[in-house]
């Protein structure tokens, strides 16, 4: 059984809800069930952010993770409310440019991705969320690369598609 | 087939709406339902149809009024305060018998109270909420394709019967995202709107959009009448969904909306751990699906359990159904907390006592 | 034999359940005259407010409307917004209008709905037995204001007709009598301007009406017609407030 229930987290204007975004779309492409379901509110104005994202070949229940298969982090905030929601065997992804503390637990999976130099190397610092998304899907297989490019092809800018793409090629390599 | 795409709760109700000809939007900025109205302004205009923001939520109904009495199909959209603050004009709506669509995307209370999701607008939506011996059809749907169809349901609900319907979700419908699919669907025969103050336009004699009956056997009859119509809708249009209701079952659930799915979560969690557990989900809060109960009252061991994101209040309606039978129990969050399947699946263990 | 004088068609042969003296009959059959005059009836939609005129929907043959408390501008504008070739007007009393139903004026305004609004002012609450509206005087006693209004704890009267011309959406606001017969000419004649500027889809239009209440103001007609000359007209100065037609505000 496909199930993935994820958690997107940093700080507003990462692009945290737009990699959600594109991630269910891409199991919307694949034609499983997909669930997205952003943090709103105060938390919208600049502070932090963060997405539930859940993909499964099975009804969703609740679209808010609670115990979240994967985590990804793109600030300290975030590792901090979020590290204890990783499932014992799941996967925790971190910014490892923004996050300057190693996480505590040891029964997770830890895949660190210096994601904003990364990203400034293949053009902008802006993409950084691609290079993090490229890992997780490479890691978890929750979807396919085909399948996401497909999402960032619908519904991204076209401009931005190649620069996209090469993100998500280089954040793979850290699953590998 | 239309194709699916992935759109969030309160947008896909400004969709719904505009595929279901409503002709007119008036809106007021809220937390959690402001995507509503956003989409409606970008939307409505584009399909040369009326986008209006009012000054309030008390003159937005109030235009929902206006234009629900010329027979077009309107709708507006608001959040629990914005709710109260309507509840004038609905009770005006109702008593004037125009048919219309109110959503609301609920949010914790009394007062300000919070933005996050609730269901504590339970009893304003099904119990009356204005003033008068009025109801509102309630649909609670618990999926944003759910929502999709019971806004468009709601329109031919509203026109059929001349009332008011609500739609209501909450903060968490509102604003995820899910696939959905805008279907096709068979033109529904519903009765002409000889009723509608339009403008005489050749007709003999004025239509009036009143409420005001001030001798008492008029009211009263007005009233008898109103009540008739209730009896139809109570006896016609019924909905609910029975999950994992088909064997013995140690607990029944009874939750609507999102909560709803969250059971079907702890269902699946207690059955691993061989507690059997059924869900009877309302689907129309007012009419209550009392029926459901019929179905179900003989295969559970320990009763009922009302879960909400309330202090209890659709509980009541279970007692109502349940009528002393079996035992029913309540858990709730409220303010927004909304509970996890684990600490569903916690409770019903303590009632049923644990893992067999 | 020529007919003369005959009961306008936008209005219902019925008798009417206002006091004795009230002026609201002149002011139905000003509005209703108009409607007539103009070839507006087939399309014009009235709303009623809740007050006085609470009952006025029985009244005019036109389709009527009949409004929660102070809402009728916001009714008229659903009504406008949906059928926008229909003439919609309100017709409304001082506290409904000034009171409990300020912001929907204000806002229709100033939004310049294609409507027209009647504003019947005279200075009380007439439906409820006498009591003290935003309109009452200063000094003027009332079943709520038994010492007379004292501007110090009830406030100041509000002149509604200077406050919505300052509103770019109004086209036309205009302060009129019916304290006799040539204020009462004068009256229909801006009535039927602000129907006229509706009809060109100009913006919003606004006939502001002092009116008599001998029952609540414990006076004759004829003594009231001369409360009315002596204390409303200095303190609410009849005349346009706005023409943008013209250019002209005051």
């Amino acid at each position: 059984m496909a199930n993935q229930e994820i958690i997107f987290a940093g700080f507003g204007g990462q692009g945290i809800l737009s990699m959600g975004k594109f991630l269910a779309y891409a199991g919307l492409e694949e034609d499983l069930n997909v669930s997205w379901f952003p943090s709103y509110g105060p938390e919208m104005r600049g502070g932090t952010s963060n997405c539930s994202v859940i993909i499964s070949d099975e009804p969703i229940g609740s679209p808010l993770v609670v115990d979240a298969t994967t985590v990804v982090v793109m600030n300290r905030p975030s590792l901090d409310k979020f590290e204890s929601h990783v499932v014992k065997g799941g996967l925790l992804i971190i910014d490892s440019d923004l996050v300057n503390r190693e996480p505590e637990r040891d029964d997770i999976e830890v895949i660190k991705i210096p994601a904003q130099t990364v990203a400034e190397e293949v053009g902008s610092k802006k993409i950084a969320n691609m290079v993090l998304l490229g890992a997780l899907v490479e890691k978890t297989k929750i979807v396919s690369m085909e399948s996401l490019l497909n999402a960032l092809k619908h519904h991204g800018k076209e401009q931005f598609f190649e620069l996209n793409k090469k993100a998500l090629e280089r954040g793979a390599e850290f699953a590998r | 087939m239309a194709e699916k795409v992935l759109m969030k709760g309160n947008e896909a109700i400004g969709e719904a709406a505009i595929q279901a000809g409503c002709q007119c939007f008036f809106g007021y900025p809220i937390t959690p339902q402001t995507e509503v109205a956003a989409y409606m302004s970008r939307r409505m205009p584009k399909v040369g149809r009326v986008y209006l923001q009012a000054e309030s939520e008390v003159a937005a109904i109030n235009m929902v009024y206006g234009a629900a009495g010329t027979g077009v199909r309107v709708m507006t959209s608001s959040s629990s305060p914005g709710i109260s603050l309507k509840a004038e004009g609905i009770s005006y709506i109702a008593g004037a018998e125009l048919p219309c669509v109110i959503i609301n995307i609920v949010r914790g209370g009394p007062g300000l109270g919070g933005i996050q999701p609730a269901q504590s607008d339970y009893f304003q939506a099904t119990k009356g909420g204005g003033h008068g011996d009025y109801k509102l059809v309630v649909f609670a749907p618990a999926s944003v394709q759910e929502m999709v169809d019971l806004v468009q349901d709601a329109f031919d609900v509203a026109d059929k019967y001349r009332t008011p319907v609500m739609v209501m979700g909450d903060g968490m419908l509102g604003q995820m995202m899910e696939p959905v699919e805008f279907k096709e669907r068979p033109k529904k025969e519903l009765p002409e709107k000889t009723w509608a103050a339009n403008g005489l336009r050749g007709r003999e004699k004025h239509n009036i959009i009143n409420s005001l009956f001030l001798k008492p056997e008029e009211l009263e009859d007005h009233n008898n009448k109103l009540q008739a119509k209730y009896k139809e809708i109570e006896n016609n249009e019924v909905r609910y969904e029975l999950y994992n209701c088909d064997e013995e079952m140690d607990l029944v659930i009874v939750a609507y909306g999102t909560l709803a799915r969250i059971c079907k979560n702890a269902i699946k969690m207690l059955k691993k751990e061989g507690i059997n557990v059924g869900l009877i989900r309302p689907i129309t809060l007012w009419p209550f699906p009392t029926e459901a109960f019929e179905k179900v009252m003989d295969k559970t061991k320990n009763g009922f359990i009302s879960v909400e994101m309330s202090c209890g209040q659709m509980v009541e309606d279970v007692a109502l159904s349940v009528n002393g039978r079996k035992p029913v129990h309540f858990y709730g969050r409220s303010g927004g907390m909304v509970p996890t399947p684990a600490e569903v699946a916690n409770r019903i263990k303590g009632i049923v006592g644990g893992a067999k | 034999m020529a007919v003369v004088f005959e009961r306008p068609k936008a209005l219902l042969d019925v008798p009417t359940h206002y006091c004795p003296g009230c002026t609201h009959g002149v002011i139905h059959r000003l509005v209703a005259e108009v409607i007539d005059e103009l070839g507006i009836l087939d399309k014009t939609i009235g709303v009623a407010p809740v007050g006085c005129s609470v009952l006025a929907y029985d009244y005019f043959t036109c389709d009527m409307y009949e409004a929660a408390h102070g809402r009728a501008p916001a009714v008229a504008t659903g009504i406008k917004r949906s059928v926008p070739d229909s003439v919609v007007f309100t017709y409304q009393g001082d506290g409904d209008l000034a009171a409990i139903g300020t912001a929907e004026i204000i806002h229709a305004a100033a939004r310049g709905e294609k409507i027209t609004t009647i504003f019947v002012n005279n200075a009380i609450y007439g439906m409820t037995g006498g009591q003290m509206a935003p309109t009452t005087l200063p000094g003027q006693v009332t079943e709520t204001s038994p010492y007379g209004r004292d501007v110090n704890t009830a406030g100041h009267p509000i002149r509604v007709s200077e406050m919505i011309s300052t509103l770019d959406g109004a086209v036309y606001v205009e302060r009129v009598s019916v304290d006799s017969v040539p204020n009462i000419i004068k009256a229909k004649k801006a009535i039927k301007k602000a129907f006229e500027i509706q009809l060109k889809g100009l913006g919003f239009s606004f006939v502001e009406v002092l009116s008599i209440c001998p029952t609540n103001w414990g006076l004759s007609p004829n003594e009231s017609i001369k409360w009315l000359r002596d204390n409303m007209i200095p303190y609410y100065p009849l005349g346009v407030k706005k023409d943008a037609t013209t250019g002209e505000v005051k």
